[in-house]
This record gives C-alpha cells, structure tokens and sequence, in this order.
C-alpha cells in the first residue's frame, strides 16, 4: 500500500477546499438557513406536525442529506475529471498507485468536504429548530456512508463525462430529482398508496429513511433496509470503479 | 568487463486501437544505463505511443517492457517508482504553487519528504525564486522545466522526454538542451522524442529512427550522422556530355540520363568537399556550366531510404 501517495492525494484535494473554506463554509449556511425561512417558517407554520415532529424538524435530515450528497457528488466528480480537462492525468497513470490508493486519496477527500458541509448544515439547523438525535451514533454512521457512497458515484461520474455538461448532467437529471422525491421535505406515508410503491423503487428513500430515524426514531422502511441499501451502492460504486481501472476505461487508451 | 543489463528493455511492443490502427507493430529496444537515446521520426510516428507504452499511459497490446528488470505490467509498481515522464503537453495545475506541485509528485511516488533534495532540484531547474508562485505566473520555458522537476521529484533512474522543444522558440530550444545535457551528466538515462535532427544531433549518443510503428534502425548518432549528412550538387551543362571525362574519376558523379546535368555527392561534416576542385576540374575539362543547385536529402528522403535499405 502506498500510503504516501493516498495523503499525497488526499492533502493535495484538500488543499483546494482550504483556499475557499469562506466560500464552503459560508454558502451551505446561507441556503439551508433559506430552506428554514421557507419552508420552516413561511410553509411550514402552515403545516401539522409530522408524525409528532414539527415539520421543520422534520426536514432537517433530508436537508443534509440533500447537501451531503450533491456535494459529495460534485466534489469527486470535478477531483477526478480536472486533472483529466487538464491533462494532469498523466502523473496519476504513471505512479506506482493502484486503483484503490487513488479513489481513497480523491474519495476521501471528497467525502471528507461533504462531511464537513453536513456538520455546518446540521449546526445551523439547530440555530432554527429544537433537534433531538436519539441515535447519535447511527446518525454520524449514515452520514458518514453517505457521504463516502455518492462520493463514489461522483468519482465514476467524473471518469465517465467527457465535458463539463455530462459532469453536471447526472446530478442535474438524476440525483436531484431522486433527491427531492425520496422523501427530503415529506414522509412516504403522506403519498397516495400508489405512488408509495413507486417510491420505494427510489434509493434514496432509504438513505432518508434510515438517517431520519437516527434523529427522530421514524422511518419510512425498516432500519436494515436502509443499511444493505447503503452498503449495497457502494459496494456497486467499488465494483465499477475496479473494472474502470482494470480495463482503464476513459482514462488509459 | 561484462555488459550490463541494460536498464529498459523492450520486446516485440505492439499497440493496435480499437479503430484498428497499429500505431507500433513490434518494437524491439536495449537502453543502456546513463546512455541519452534520442527517438527521431516525424509526427505520427509512434514516438509518443511507444513513451506512453513503457510509462503505463495506455495498454501496449502485445510484447514486454521491463525497466531495471521489472515488468511494466506485472510488477508496476516497481518499475514505475524507477520512470520519471515529461510529457510533451504542458500538463500542469494552474493555480498551484511550483513547491506544492512538485512536492506532490514526490508524494505520489510514496517518496519520503524531502524538501532539501527538491529544493535542489529547483535551484538545478533556475525555479527556486518561483517556488511560491502559480504555475499560471511562469514564462512558457519555466513551466516545461516544471514538468522537469516534477518528472525528477522522485528521483528516478530513467527520465522520458516527449518532444520536450516541441513548438518552442529557437533560444527556449538552446535552454532545454543545456538543461538536458546537465541531466545527463547527473548520471540519469534519458531517453528523448524529437522530429528536429538538429536535436538529435546536439544531444545523443544514440539516435533510434522511427516512422510508421517501426523501428528502422539504432545506431550511435556519428554513424548516423554520416548518412544524414549527405548532400547533392546538380551541375546544369551547357552542352549535354556522353560520358564523364576521366579527369573527374576520383569525384562521385552521376550523369543524368540526357547528359544534361551531373549530380555530386558530398558530405557536408567533411573538412573539405571538393567542390572547388571539381568547378576547377570542370573547366580544365572544358565543359561549360549553366546552373548549379544543391540539395540537402530531408528527414523525409532519408525515412524512404532507411526503409528501402530495410526492404532491401
């Protein structure tokens, strides 16, 4: 294992998030407290609780992890893909590396960004609303496997756009609206029994679901689910990412 | 004394793409260590691909390249830690700091920090003033030397230059030779691309010519030299001649089938050409000139003739 090269990555990625740590650190404050005015007060004053949660409490996990995961996304997808725009690829080709010791360099650093971005949203939320997390320690796991999976998802995202518009084009097309429809701002209970079924055929449910029971002890399927889901995409992540390196797809002619 | 093993060696290399184009079609290659070989041959001719091969930017398609007796394949990593690559594009971050990117580099080879070995190289490379600056501050020639000192962070044993004066202007060209040559006489074994002669010449011990994923020969540049250095004067009679005068025996002359014209060949690194001696013997012989004209054989011309040879 070179360990070297990992931090030499990892550091090197890092780097970049520190010279715009303002800019990091100020936005993900700025929109989620937008969120809380919005919808937490404006809309939500208008709104019951949800299952015995005032709805914005309810929001919260879904907006971190709306944040947690778009963010993860886009920074291992534009880790990845510059050094590709700009030619620097070469270096990474040419290193005694492996294929793991570059995505644990660029994924890690780009999960750690989107960690760090969850934690302020978090913190911020707490500002607007009364938060209980009755399962602090399953609350940080799923943040943290979150963050680490769609940090995956963006380093294969960033192999497979040829341009800027495919490196935006999943999170645009995919993501965001997986996001929005897996139950970020409502519960699947809230839905027509139809659209229930549909529902559960979208991943990201159950990421919401099982972060939302670490805070409230909710869920809209059971715990376990959640877990293998997780575990399961990124398991699914590894695997591409491996044959991407073996067969050196997009990235070694 | 024994023979070393030579430090690269290439065996039968092919690379054929998907679209079918053989872009090298079984390259065999000694390098020896310490030795500085120049690649010569024009755009397309495989210069880079074969670099790209032995350095794991693409997947060679049949044959083997060890480097310090390490497959390039089945040992990665091995081999590699002994390949520094410049590449000929000027590949490089533009908002980071000359330290921090070779540092990185350094760090990227699994090498220890060593901020002392890298500060000598940027003083080696003249970029020590502009470790602090971005790379997008730095003049065209410091941004290539860079990629030098990136390609040497690792401390390497071999060191690949893609066309490294590759669309750079005549003075920049004297730089990067002076830079090169005082590699060389560190000890690493450079290999180069070139499509310019000029550079070959300047530079190697040993030029190897490539064209068409073939590599036609490899031989010490002197002897190379020596073919490349042919030159032909065509002298335009006045009056067409049947035979050659036996007085102009001792020169090499051909007469043109007309009559008409006579080509000599001559070699340019000759101290003396016989030229004049020839225009003297000319008009003792009494034949009267029309025009003279002289031709150097191109890069191209001499492509041709290394192949036919190669045919013949």
């Amino acid at each position: 294992m070179n360990f070297r090269a990992i931090w030499a990555i990892y550091t090197f990625e890092m780097s970049r998030f520190f010279r715009t740590l303002l800019q990091s650190f100020v936005s993900p404050v700025i929109s989620t407290s937008l969120y809380f005015v919005v919808f937490g007060a404006a809309i939500g004053s208008r709104i019951d609780q949800v299952e015995g949660v005032s709805y914005g409490a309810f929001i919260v996990p879904g907006l971190i992890m709306l944040s947690v995961m778009t963010q993860a996304i886009s920074n291992a997808s534009f880790g990845i893909y510059f050094p590709k725009f700009i030619g620097t690829i070469y270096e990474l080709l040419s290193a005694p590396i492996n294929f793991l010791e570059v995505v644990l360099g660029y994924v890690g650093a780009a999960a750690t960004k989107a960690l760090f971005i969850g934690i302020v949203i978090l913190g911020t939320s707490a500002l607007f609303v009364d938060l209980t997390i009755q399962h602090p320690v399953a609350m940080l796991l799923f943040m943290v496997l979150t963050c680490i999976s769609f940090a995956l998802f963006g380093f294969i995202i960033g192999i497979w756009a040829r341009n800027f518009e495919q490196l935006q084009l999943v999170p645009l097309l995919i993501v965001t609206p997986l996001v929005f429809l897996g139950g970020s701002f409502y519960s699947i209970s809230m839905l027509p029994p139809v659209w229930q079924t549909v529902t559960l055929f979208n991943p990201v449910v159950y990421l919401i679901s099982g972060f939302r029971w670490s805070f409230y002890g909710l869920a809209d399927v059971p715990i376990g689910l959640s877990l293998l889901a997780i575990a399961g995409f990124t398991a699914l992540c590894l695997g591409i990412i491996w044959w991407i390196f073996r067969t050196g797809w997009r990235i070694r002619s | 004394m024994t023979q070393m093993a030579p430090i690269v060696r290439i065996k039968g290399l092919e690379k054929a793409y998907d679209t079918g184009f053989q872009a090298l079609k079984g390259v065999d290659l000694d390098i020896e260590e310490g030795e500085l070989l120049a690649l010569l041959g024009p755009n397309g001719a495989g210069k880079t691909t074969l670099i790209s091969a032995v350095c794991s930017l693409t997947i060679p398609t049949g044959g083997t390249v060890t480097v310090g007796g390490h497959d390039v394949v089945r040992d990665y990593r091995a081999a590699r830690d002994l390949i520094g690559l410049v590449p000929q594009e000027i590949n490089l971050e533009p908002f980071e700091k000359v330290m921090n990117t070779v540092r990185f580099s350094r760090g990227l080879f699994g090498k220890r920090r060593d901020d002392a070995y890298l500060e000598r190289i940027l003083r080696q490379l003249s970029l020590w003033d502009k470790r602090d600056a971005k790379i997008m501050e730095l003049s065209g020639g410091m941004k290539r030397r860079v990629l030098i000192a990136k390609a040497l962070s690792h401390e390497p044993r071999v060191l690949f230059l893609d066309e490294p004066t590759a669309g750079v202007d005549v003075e920049l060209r004297k730089e990067m030779w002076d830079t090169v040559r005082m590699l060389k006489a560190d000890g690493v074994t450079i290999i180069l691309t070139t499509h310019y002669i000029e550079e070959a010449e300047a530079m190697a011990d040993r030029v190897g010519v490539i064209n068409k994923g073939e590599m036609l020969l490899v031989e010490a540049k002197s002897r190379l030299m020596e073919r490349m250095g042919q030159k032909h004067l065509t002298i335009e009679l006045h009056e067409p001649i049947q035979t050659i005068p036996d007085s102009l025996s001792d020169f090499d002359l051909t007469l043109l089938e007309d009559g008409r014209a006579l080509v000599f060949a001559y070699d340019t690194r000759q101290e003396r050409t016989g030229i004049t001696k020839l225009l003297t013997e000319l008009q003792a012989a009494g034949i009267v000139l029309r025009d003279l004209q002289t031709t150097q054989s191109s890069l191209e011309d001499i492509f041709v003739g290394l192949v036919q040879e190669d045919a013949a």
